[in-house]
């Protein structure tokens, strides 16, 4: 899968969020470290799924890839150029590249613009108008593409379902021919026998274009199914990256691990002899995130010291495949079974400053957002 | 085998003027064991909700008429006048919703708002009910119960909340919980232990439970009779092992077709149920799902299925997937 060199290449990225307290000084009094120094790179016409829960930053991470957010620090390499370094027209134009998908496909298509005036929107900003006629074309083959009606152009965001309108959304994202889309929560909207439709078409349309998809989802497997490679992410970092079948086959953070095992499987046989892994206790909030692994305060496989006060970096463990990474130090002896998992007694979540300060408790940058 | 709830041809309709009325539940009738969990499974507007919502009586008076029978104890929920049902709201019968930040009151307290059961349904006062209060909170798995109670409810997390409102639910001991989409707003590994807790509560305290969902996973591991929901009927019921096992129904097959597993290999495509919710058909002489359904018939548009039991299967269909497809 990694050809040649990767089209988006992701170092460092951190995006800190100002937590601002009063009326006149307006004085930061923490930061909300919503993404901490995340690293990936996707390649092209690969599938990339980021999975995480409420809060973990991977909505901002994929907006800040995107260049919708500021990032604090890092690089966003997008085929040879550095997003982060640019500016007005420049970003602008790039911006045709990379598009995104939104989850709520009614907040995110404006409800008084007709169809075919949202899809040529953004074909005309980018200049790639080519008269009515052409255009007339293009549009017909946009709504054809998505299995959409041709009568849909004139019709309005209203009048389709919610799986229609996560069409729209993704004609419009394909109106400008970009090579990156980002779709945040591209299903989780929608009815589940709705999602297989949806999930179905972006798999086309892969195929068909040649995209590269960086899919973000808390439904550990929506991503699993749609893409090749997934990263896990907990509380700003992430903490496994692997090919999706070995991530299942073999999932080596304790994070993952309890994830997979926390997602109902419809088949009664199976849930009657799981074994799962439940976690105590809450998402420690993003603003005061624990030192050393920011998992260990809910971790079974917790060791004293090591776990408390160093941050594990994303490697490879021996006998691993080289595309998979994993951020815990005890990787190895956790999966020779060597370390048991222990009790986790729950520490209740304190606030961290003045109670109200901050979302006090985990907020998702999609719930600050639409606060 | 005497039934704990008989919900009989129960019919919900909204009625608007000078329009026709939606039919939001049509002739659902299912029983509930003491001490059994049943499953009411389906997608957005299948009128599973509603149906939770008929039982507890909390549907508004205006506007909504109610049909069929909902026995509890021999005595009909839907003829009880509004004081006797609020005397057995919360006693015998409670309800966990999906949103526990607009079902707990903001304002107060959560300790207040566990302690106002107790005081209402078991006379309780003062430091007693306060303690009472504490240690379910503790049941429930809230750490630091004494001083949670005088905490709001947005200074407590999601899954917190949830623990919250099962915990007001549970005050009285009720005989049946009804519990809608409890874990829908929650992450899963949250989810996992909000329903790790129901089921550990319901086989502890005996009560019977409800449960309303969309997910079929979570039906999966929790249920042992599921009901599923299509366009407000229940198009089929099993024990949960032979329905996952053996699906009948075109539109529970195709349902558990479609949905992405984590134990299957990835980037099959998936079977998708083709169309929508509003292509439905009026149930009054068709099949609401024949416009989706891929084992369609010509009689599936003409009349009208009526429901069968054989060999503890409910079904409703003209053309159901054969037995041993596979």
């Amino acid at each position: 899968m990694e050809t040649s060199e990767p089209l988006l290449d992701v170092r460092d990225l951190a995006v800190h969020f100002p937590i601002k307290r009063g009326l006149v000084l307006d004085r930061t009094v923490g930061h909300v470290y919503a993404v901490d120094g995340v690293s990936l790179h996707i390649g092209r016409g690969e599938t990339y799924g980021l999975v995480g829960e409420s809060g973990c930053g991977k909505s901002t991470l994929g907006r800040a890839i995107l260049r919708l957010v500021d990032l604090t620090t890092g690089q966003v390499t997008f085929d040879g150029v550095d997003v982060a370094q640019l500016k007005g027209e420049q970003l602008r134009t790039m911006r045709r590249r990379f598009q995104m998908v939104f989850q709520d496909p009614m907040s995110s298509l404006d409800p008084r613009q007709s169809v075919e005036s949202l899809l040529t929107e953004g074909m005309k900003a980018h200049g790639l108008s080519r008269g009515p006629a052409a255009d007339g074309a293009r549009l017909r083959e946009l709504v054809d593409s998505v299995g959409l009606p041709a009568g849909a152009l004139r019709r309005y965001p209203h009048e389709f379902s919610g799986g229609q309108r996560q069409r729209i959304g993704i004609a419009r994202a394909l109106s400008v021919e970009p090579d990156l889309i980002v779709a945040d929560e591209p299903v989780s909207a929608l009815d589940v026998s709705v999602q297989a439709q949806v999930l179905n078409l972006l798999g086309r349309l892969q195929s068909e274009l040649g995209l590269t998809y960086l899919v973000i989802a808390h439904d550990l497997a929506v991503v699993r199914h749609v893409s090749d490679r997934v990263g896990v992410m907990y509380l700003g970092g992430l903490v496994e990256e692997a090919p999706s079948q070995e991530l299942y086959d073999d999932p080596q953070h304790p994070y993952t691990r309890a994830l997979l095992s926390a997602v109902p499987v419809p088949d009664p046989e199976l849930e009657d002899h799981r074994e799962r892994i439940l976690l105590t206790g809450d998402l420690p909030s993003p603003a005061a995130p624990p030192a050393g692994c920011r998992f260990h305060t809910r971790c079974p496989w917790r060791q004293p010291t090591r776990c408390d006060d160093e941050r594990p970096a994303l490697r490879v463990i021996a006998g691993a495949p080289a595309g998979h990474r994993v951020a815990c130090h005890f990787a190895e002896d956790i999966r020779s079974g060597r370390l048991q998992p222990h009790r986790v007694d729950v520490e209740a979540v304190d606030d961290v400053l003045a109670p109200g300060a901050v979302p006090d408790l985990p907020g998702s940058v999609t719930e600050i957002l639409g606060r | 085998m005497t039934a704990l709830l008989e919900v009989r041809d129960l019919q919900v309709a909204f009625t608007r003027r000078r329009e026709p009325d939606t039919v939001a539940v049509d002739g659902v009738s299912f029983d509930v064991a003491p001490g059994q969990v049943v499953g009411l499974v389906g997608e957005s507007g299948c009128g599973k909700s509603v149906t939770s919502l008929a039982i507890m009586r909390l549907l508004p008076a205006r506007g909504v008429r109610v049909s069929g029978s909902v026995r509890m104890d021999g005595t009909d929920l839907l003829t009880l006048s509004g004081s006797e049902m609020r005397a057995r709201r919360g006693r015998d019968l409670s309800m966990v919703f999906q949103d526990p930040l607009s079902s707990l009151n903001p304002v107060i307290p959560i300790g207040l708002q566990v302690t106002e059961v107790l005081r209402r349904h078991r006379g309780m006062a003062g430091d007693k009910a306060r303690q009472a209060a504490a240690e379910l909170l503790e049941r429930v798995g809230i750490p630091d119960p004494r001083r949670r109670l005088d905490s709001y409810p947005h200074q407590l997390s999601g899954g917190m909340r949830q623990r919250a409102l099962i915990a007001i639910a549970l005050a009285c001991q009720p005989r049946l919980l009804i519990a809608d989409e409890p874990t829908t707003a929650l992450d899963v590994t949250i989810q996992a232990q909000i329903l790790g807790l129901l089921s550990e509560l319901v086989r502890e305290t005996g009560a019977a439970l409800i449960m309303i969902t969309h997910d079929l996973g979570v039906v999966a591991g929790l249920c042992e009779a599921v009901n599923v929901l299509y366009g407000g009927r229940i198009v089929e019921r099993a024990q949960r092992h032979r329905l996952f096992a053996t699906p009948r129904h075109p539109y529970t097959h195709g349902l558990l077709r479609s949905i992405p597993r984590l134990d299957a290999p990835p980037g099959e495509e998936l079977e998708a149920i083709r169309g929508s919710v509003v292509d439905n058909l009026p149930w009054a002489h068709a099949c609401a799902f024949a416009p989706r359904c891929p084992r369609a018939i010509e009689t599936c548009t003409e009349v009208t299925p009526v429901a069968e039991t054989s060999g503890g299967r409910l079904l409703r269909c003209h053309n159901p997937v054969p037995a041993n497809a596979e």
